[in-house]
Formats: C-alpha cells, structure tokens, sequence
C-alpha cells in the first residue's frame, strides 16, 4: 500500500500561536515554538514528520499561514 | 537547535492540497490570535474563489472588530453605518441585480443596534446573503455585554454575570428571523474544527448560490470565540464554547429553501 506523506509550511511572520492547529492536528505534528517571530508571537513549528497531508490544521486556521502538500511515496 | 522536519521534495504545485486563496490580499488580519473573524473571511474568500464571481460580489464591512473587513477582500466592498449594513445591501442590490452582494456582521451590529435593518431587510425578502458573527459580546469596544451575552455570563458591563431579571434575556436573533417569510435560508454554524469550519462552507457556498434563486435573504450565523473579551487562551476559548455558547446556541438549519427545519427532539 502506498504511503502517503504530507508536508506543512508555516508562514512563521504571520503565525499568531494561537494553538488552534495544534489542537486540529491528529498526529501532533505540531507545537508552538520557543523562539518568537518579528511581532513577539511564538509561531507553529513541526516537531516530526508524521503529517500525512490532511490540512485539518490550515482549514482551522484564522489567519490562514498555513499551506499543505501531500504525495504518495 | 530544533530539528527540520521539512520535506521539500513534496512541495510542488501537484501536490499541493491547500493554500491560502488569493480573494484574500496579504495584509495580516487585526484580529486576536485564535478568532473566528479569520476564519470566516477565510471561507467567504475561498466560496468565491470557488464559484469564479471575484468580480461580481459586493461586501459591505460592518462597524465593529470586523470594521476593516474590506483590507482583507480582494473584491468591491462598502463600509455601513453602524447596524445599516443590510439597509445599504438593499439598496446595492436593488440598483446592481445582477451582483452577489453579502453583509459582514458581528452581535453588537447585526443583534443590537442594527436590529431594525436587519429584521425588515429579512421581513421584505431582500436577495442578499448576510453572515453574522456571534461572540456573545462587544469584542472591539472592550468585551461589553451584548445582546446575545448568555445568563450568568461575566463581561466587563456585567463582571458578576448577566442577571437576566436586570439586564433581559439573550437575543436569539436567528430563531427570530427564521420565522419571517423574508428568509429563504437561516442556519447557525461554527467554525472552531476542522469538520465544523467544512460544514459552515458549505453553509456559505449554499447562501451565495441561493442569490441566483431571487428568493430572498440567506442568513448565517457564526457561533464564533472572543478570546481576549472572555479572557480566556484560543484552547480554553473554544472549550468554553463548546461547553456553554452551543447549548445554548445550537448548530443546524433552521429553513431552508422557505421551509422551517422540524426539530426531531
């Protein structure tokens, strides 16, 4: 069975860390950075690789700095 | 040091699953971390991404958090008088047929001093789509007590909770104009998950397509969060909402196509 591999990237200068896609996440790709973006906001990061390209976390986004890729491998 | 987790090999435009639509400029939203507000802008920009009509639609930005709505859209917009937004939709659509033409409303707008444009623009059977998003409080003002504010509820107006013997009762503005038959199609809908935020589209998309049918106002409600007007982080917010705003507020249909939903319980 092909596998499938997801990517996320994170537009880090208009990431808020809101937390909301961590929460959406089902395979807790992602946390909140300790670093801080030019505003002062801790911005997502991805912490493993195991997204599988379900975009649950850019649909949830309010500030929409989220894009998805997803490829079988 | 953290460790890279990127996968550039993948990011190339067939397999990209989701990007942000370009109805929506690149200026970064005002709003709070975690609002709602980005999320419906979000989904109103990809609906008319989707129906190609870019061109087409008209916004017109109400008077509140969302008072800058048109530094966001990349369509025609018009900025109302507090509350007038539906009174100035009329009128845009009256002399513009042929445009699709949507109010953007919050609470303290749409519920409160907007009341009366709202319920006679729904009660004549404008063809307009309005979008109303309700936090249960005045959030750009510093978190006042609004209309739809539940029982009990604290905000700065009423740091002890709203007494409804005092104060009145909630406003369930939704309820009220699915009665009218101006509206063709009310629904409340939230947009806090993944699922919720796909179903509240579809809400959307439907309410944009029903202005081709000239049959009247397609209204949506937002049961949306105010982080920093409840005090609360974006996590504990939506939790707060699940646990106290859709009791009350309960997500569905209330009419659609000019029929009244039948509750089943």
């Amino acid at each position: 069975m092909a596998k499938v591999q997801g990517d996320v990237v994170i537009d880090i200068e208009q990431c808020k860390g809101c937390e909301l896609c961590n929460v959406a996440c089902p395979l807790n790709v992602l946390a909140i950075s300790a670093e801080v973006n030019s505003k002062g906001y801790h911005y997502a990061i991805k912490v493993n690789g195991n997204c599988n390209g379900c975009s649950n976390c850019a649909v949830v986004c309010p500030d929409g700095v989220i894009t998805v890729y997803r490829a079988k491998v | 040091m953290t460790q890279n987790f990127d996968i550039p090999e993948i990011r190339t435009p067939e397999n990209l699953v989701y990007k942000k639509t370009s109805v929506l400029t690149d200026n970064v939203l005002h709003y709070c971390p975690g609002c709602g507000h980005g999320t419906t802008h979000r989904l109103i920009a990809e609906v008319i991404e989707e129906m190609g009509i870019q061109s087409e639609v008209i916004g017109v930005a109400p008077v509140g958090c969302s008072v800058m709505a048109y530094n966001y859209f990349d369509i025609d917009m018009q900025e109302a008088a507090h509350g007038r937004a539906p009174a100035l939709a009329t009128a845009i659509k009256r002399v513009f047929p042929e445009k699709f033409v949507f109010t953007y409303q919050g609470d303290g707008d749409l519920a409160a001093i907007g009341t009366g444009e709202t319920i006679h623009a729904c009660n004549r059977g404008e063809n307009i789509t309005i979008i109303f998003i309700n936090n249960a409080i005045y959030g750009m003002t510093g978190g006042q007590m609004a209309p739809t504010t539940l029982p009990d509820m604290p905000t700065s107006t009423c740091p002890y909770g709203r007494d409804v013997k005092i104060m009145g009762n909630p406003l369930k503005i939704t309820e009220l104009l699915a009665m009218l038959p101006g509206t063709y199609y009310v629904t409340r809908q939230a947009v806090h998950s993944p699922a919720l935020v796909r179903r509240a589209k579809k809400a959307i998309r439907m309410a944009f397509e029903n202005q081709k049918l000239d049959r009247g106002v397609s209204f949506i409600e937002i049961v949306s969060n105010c982080n920093s007007g409840w005090k609360l982080t974006p996590v504990q917010a939506i939790k707060w909402l699940e646990e106290n705003m859709l009791p009350f507020y309960p997500l569905g249909d209330l009419k659609v196509n000019g029929e009244l939903v039948k509750k089943s319980e």
